[in-house]
């Protein structure tokens, strides 16, 4: 691996830098400083060309198992037949573009100690910062029988490629009149309305080419996001297409059985023709071998640097994070890798950290024509934790015309082509 | 929690840390602003882009902000916050923010119109 070396544009790049001093990890190359950033997804990537805006003196390198990046948002509009998987598929040339170094491995180990990464295969990587943005683990054996294998017949589709192409392959192949079950952990877990929207999607594909089906959520928990408009649009939309049952008439998923297709909670046995099945989920893998999760679920971090509080010089975003009141989101994540990017920026120049802002723009469809939304912008409370500025935010009206719901449509398709062209383009 | 409550302190100026063609670029706007606040409109700005395109160049559906004058700019946030001016969902965002903070976001896009 050639990782190491310094790159023309990088030793340039330092005769514009400033002072060295009190940076002594710069003395080991010849750049500002080297950061480091795992996982390639809306936090990762972001962090990546907004550190290049922000600091072009320091040298970026993304390491990422997967050669592209199929994005979470807008799979269910894959799984609702409304596009192929290509549109949501994304390459990371745009940010070799953007002077990135781009490395296609698995992390095997970060070595906080020592400011390294073990890549599989053995090659190393040092860093002066390290970024880690390492997405969710699916906690599968929460659920009794359900495994990678019990995967591949009851899929999760909750990271977004091949299993979400294994689920519409499996909604495509069912009979009309058949019945496609959706189990649905509880909070914090990634994209909270995102269960929501796709049972709509699904939905609307059923409408128009397999009226007599039906769509059966098992919840558990007792309310969601944006429900009341969910709940709205789908009496519109879907008539009662749509039946949700809550954690109080489930008493929670306990097992499934792909063999026979039954989904099986406290209180009731149900059979699907589809199932999906949505595991409890938990910080990427790498951060807990890390010990920077702290035999927790998730990682505790400085809001204003989104540096872990076990580990200097390691930053953690996305997901993988306890952000305060800050849903699980492509959207936060990327806000949170803009202030990370700022941050890391001052910390090699030596700078205090500017005091952050946040903002979270939540789209989703109830129907092709039909956008909803829940927004927030957040900022640091008197605790120090994110907290949503009060007065703001909040959700689409309730009763708001067809041309309100279909301009919030328009804009959720705008959303998606300007965060990903702002990211990957 | 009242909804000064959540907010920090106003922005400290730091001159001796601003690089200098911050502060050239500082002085070039047209609303008076310090170093300080334009560390503070570009950092209370950058979230915008998610949604209106890099340095407010949209590529799809929703409007760009790039080419809006700062007084256009200035008077939708404002009136987008008052809820004067009828919105999908910036009424809901502009009220994150109070008159200083929509200045200094104004500001920033005037540096990027430059």
């Amino acid at each position: 691996m050639r990782t190491s070396e310094p790159t023309r544009r990088q030793t340039l790049g330092m005769l514009t830098a400033a002072p060295l001093l009190g940076m002594p990890a710069i003395a080991r190359g010849a750049t500002q400083g080297r950061v480091v950033i795992v996982g390639g997804g809306f936090g990762g990537a972001t962090c990546a060309r907004y550190l290049r805006r922000m600091a072009p003196g320091l040298s970026v390198t993304l390491v990422e198992r997967n050669p592209h990046f199929v994005t979470c948002p807008f799979s269910n509009l894959v799984l609702g037949g409304l596009l192929g998987i290509e549109s949501i598929t994304h390459s990371y040339d745009g940010l070799r573009r953007d002077g990135v170094e781009v490395v296609q491995a698995n992390v095997e180990a970060i070595d906080p100690a020592g400011r390294e990464l073990r890549l599989t295969g053995g090659d190393r990587l040092g860093y002066d910062r390290l970024v880690v943005s390492p997405g969710i683990d699916l906690i599968m054996e929460a659920i009794d029988g359900y495994d990678e294998a019990a995967a591949e017949r009851m899929p999760h589709a909750w990271q977004a490629g091949s299993q979400t192409l294994l689920l519409r392959r499996q909604l495509e192949a069912m009979e009309d009149g058949g019945v496609f079950v959706m189990a649905i952990p509880q909070t914090p877990y990634r994209c909270p309305p995102g269960p929501y929207e796709r049972a709509s999607l699904i939905a609307n594909y059923f409408r128009t080419h397999k009226p007599r089906s039906k769509i059966l959520l098992l919840d558990d928990k007792d309310q969601f996001s944006k429900q009341g408009l969910f709940q709205e649009g789908w009496a519109q939309l879907y008539g009662d297409m749509i039946e949700w049952l809550p954690f109080g008439q489930t008493g929670g998923l306990i097992a499934v059985d792909p063999d026979t297709g039954v989904l099986q909670t406290e209180f009731d046995t149900h059979r699907a023709d589809v199932a999906n099945v949505i595991p409890p989920q938990r910080a990427g893998r790498i951060v807990h071998d890390a010990g920077l999760t702290e035999g927790g679920q998730w990682c505790r971090v400085d809001p204003r640097s989104f540096e872990s509080v076990v580990a200097e010089g390691v930053h953690v975003l996305g997901d993988a994070v306890i952000a305060g009141a800050m849903p699980k989101s492509g959207f936060s994540a990327g806000t949170q890798a803009m202030v990370c990017a700022r941050a890391i920026a001052a910390l090699f120049a030596g700078e205090s950290l500017a005091e952050p802002s946040f903002v979270n723009t939540c789209y989703s469809l109830v129907g092709p024509d039909y956008g909803i939304t829940v927004a927030d912008v957040f900022r640091i409370g008197p605790e120090g934790s994110i907290v949503a500025v009060q007065g703001a935010g909040g959700v689409s009206p309730m009763g708001a015309d067809p041309e309100f719901r279909l301009r919030e449509a328009r804009y959720a398709r705008g959303w998606y082509t300007s965060i990903t062209q702002d990211i990957y383009g | 929690m009242s909804n000064l409550a959540a907010r920090p302190p106003a922005a400290t100026t730091r001159p001796l840390q601003v690089p200098a063609l911050v502060l050239v670029a500082a002085a070039c706007l047209p609303v008076a602003a310090s170093a300080g606040d334009a560390v503070r409109g570009a950092v209370l700005a950058a979230p915008c882009a998610s949604c209106h395109g890099t340095d407010g160049h949209s590529p799809g559906e929703i409007p760009s902000i790039a080419g809006m004058t700062p007084e256009d700019l200035s008077r939708a946030m404002l009136d987008f916050r008052s809820g004067a001016r009828p919105a999908t969902v910036m009424n809901r965002i502009a009220r994150g923010y109070d008159e200083p903070e929509i200045a200094a976001i104004v500001a920033y896009f005037a540096t990027k119109a430059q």
